[in-house]
């Protein structure tokens, strides 16, 4: 009978991506409340190392996958060694990070298995054995519980942030086993990574962060965000569509596809707060959201709301925040 | 090039959801819809393809009848005729049993590239696409944004995460996943509106046996998310009041001026 809990190491050249740690958090969580040991799988090509740091890691034992054709990422290669590993390990439960990779061949391998993936889960809660996950539907509007009767293995995935890295337990040293793949034709051949532009502004020190998203309206009504910013001497920055639309350059972006940021203080100016730009603030210190939409999920992290128009408060907030800085 | 177009009718994204009475779905009744966002882009860029290259291209939507706005938006736009797999609850199915239905809707049109957005903005699982690629045998890319179609092979840009991308290159047959804001999406001319109403619309009855199957993935309840934080909500619907409020507060509470 299938059992145990497999969790999959995601990173790039041997540099760790610091998400799968929310996955070992999750896998550690869930083999915890339903008592099942969990093994760890590293695929890559001379990544022994990492496979080591990952041993390091309360687990069971760590699977570890050599294979020249898995030097760089395709979802071919990805999907056919992972079927073979999940095949051999038997689990109840793949448990992945929902990363941009792992929405690349994770539906793919689970295909494989005649099922998709219960993706980008916010939660989990165990129950008399019964484990219910919560994902977001609606762009982040409404939340769905989801349970799953199908037959092992059952794979998950977890959105970044739904666990923190530093949950993830170290043990006493797991054993790291290396496992024999075959890997057929690749038909992706991919080109090397690039960064478009070099990050010009790094935000992820500043201190204040002024944000505006579709309710700014205009280009030229970023200027009064800007004015804002100034006032309080920080960064502006912008969700994805102000920069798709080109009215911000796209280094001042926030979000899954932009930069990651942590200030003590992030105004949220007429963003709705999809998921995407969430993960990149909701860290944040201090959270204002000003929305004409009370529903709005930027809502839901806010530490102070207005619900109103973004063109009447925003003129009078940064008169007040100049008079009480002077 | 013959192209293929996946698109799912789903809520307006300004629509006020309501939960329906049994706390699984929304309230449908009353709700106006749209096409999912990214799924918009998948056409807008399927179309700059036959422009480019010449071919067709060819529209389905599953759902109930009222996909059909969709359908006809899409002909409307300069798609050349289209395919409804069509039922009631087709909109509810797992991303497995979608792909599933999908591809025995779509297999004997034997299209050259298949184009659908990363996710829908209903249930979004984000899988649907990669799991018909993998049933219809065909190589992928997923979260594409820029797609060169000129050659033998497929040259497509993929946006990696934190600012990264990558160029793949696979051969035809495939599928792709299109990320949404690519492009500046055309709209239906009155010229494009009159010429759709001449385009054929083949309807298909999706597979029952599929449909029936039971779900690996079911939806016990749903909700309005829980709050990770209390939100102090400033100025009572006036928005020149809570600004004045908002400062304040930010002083004395937040301590960030």
């Amino acid at each position: 009978m299938s059992s145990g809990i497999l969790v999959f190491i995601e990173h790039k050249s041997g540099a760790l991506n610091k998400t799968s740690l929310e996955a070992i958090a999750a896998a550690q969580k869930l083999g915890g409340e339903t008592g099942q040991s969990i093994m760890a799988v590293v695929l890559g090509s001379g990544n022994q190392s990492l496979a080591q740091d990952i041993a390091g890691y309360d687990l069971a034992k760590v699977l570890y996958i050599d294979h020249l054709k898995l030097a760089d990422y395709t979802p071919d290669a990805y999907a056919t060694a992972m079927e073979q590993v999940v095949r051999a390990a038997d689990p109840q439960y793949v448990v992945m990070s929902h990363t941009y990779l792992v929405r690349d061949f994770g539906p793919k391998l689970a295909a494989r298995f005649g099922k998709g993936m219960i993706s980008d889960c916010i939660r989990m809660n165990v129950e008399a054995g019964k484990v219910t996950f919560t994902r977001r539907i609606f762009l982040g509007k409404l939340d769905a519980d989801v349970t799953s009767d199908a037959e092992a293995p059952l794979f998950v995935t977890f959105q970044s942030g739904a666990f923190r890295p530093d949950q993830a337990t170290k043990g006493g040293g797991a054993p790291v086993e290396p496992m024999q793949v075959e890997v057929g034709e690749v038909r992706m051949k991919p080109e090397a990574p690039f960064q478009e532009v070099k990050q010009a502004v790094d935000l992820s020190k500043a201190d204040v962060i002024v944000a505006v998203g579709r309710g700014i309206k205009n280009k030229d009504n970023i200027a009064l965000a800007e004015k804002l910013a100034e006032v309080l001497g920080g960064d502006l920055a912008a969700s994805r569509p102000i920069c798709d639309a080109e009215w911000l350059p796209i280094d001042r972006q926030i979000g899954s596809s932009g930069q990651t940021v942590a200030p003590k203080l992030y105004i949220a100016l007429g963003i709705s707060g999809a998921i995407q730009h969430l993960v990149g603030m909701k860290n944040s210190k201090t959270i204002v959201a000003i929305n004409k939409d009370p529903e709005a999920p930027i809502f839901d992290i806010a530490d102070y709301g207005i619900v109103g128009d973004l063109f009447e408060a925003l003129p009078v907030l940064t008169e007040e925040i100049k008079k009480l800085k002077s | 090039m013959k192209i293929l177009v996946l698109m799912k009718q789903v809520a307006n994204k300004d629509a006020i959801l309501r939960i329906n009475k049994d706390s699984t779905w929304i309230e449908e009744a009353d709700l106006s819809f749209e096409v999912s966002e990214s799924d918009g882009y998948a056409l807008e860029e399927a179309l700059r393809i036959k422009e480019k290259v010449g071919g067709e291209v060819v529209v389905c939507s599953m759902g109930a009848q009222r996909a059909k706005s969709v359908i006809k938006d899409a002909l409307a736009r300069g798609a050349d005729r289209a395919i409804h797999v069509v039922g009631d609850n087709v909109g509810h199915l797992s991303p497995f049993a979608a792909a599933s239905v999908l591809a025995d809707a779509i297999r004997e049109e034997r299209a050259d590239l298949i184009m659908t957005g990363l996710q829908s903005d209903d249930y979004g699982y984000g899988q649907t696409g990669v799991i018909l690629a993998e049933i219809l045998g065909l190589p992928h890319a997923t979260i594409v944004i820029e797609i060169d179609a000129t050659g033998d092979e497929l040259r497509v840009k993929r946006e990696l995460e934190s600012g990264w991308y990558q160029w793949y290159t696979m051969p035809l047959p495939a599928l792709l996943t299109i990320q949404s804001g690519i492009s500046q999406i055309r709209y239906a001319t009155l010229k494009g509106i009159m010429a759709a109403k001449k385009k054929e619309i083949k309807e298909v009855a999706p597979n029952a046996e599929i449909v029936n199957r039971p779900s690996h993935q079911r939806i016990e309840k749903v909700y309005l998310p829980q709050k990770s934080k209390q939100t102090q909500f400033l100025g009572g619907g006036d928005a020149k009041k809570g600004a004045v409020e908002l400062a304040e507060k930010l002083r004395t509470e937040a301590r960030v001026i």
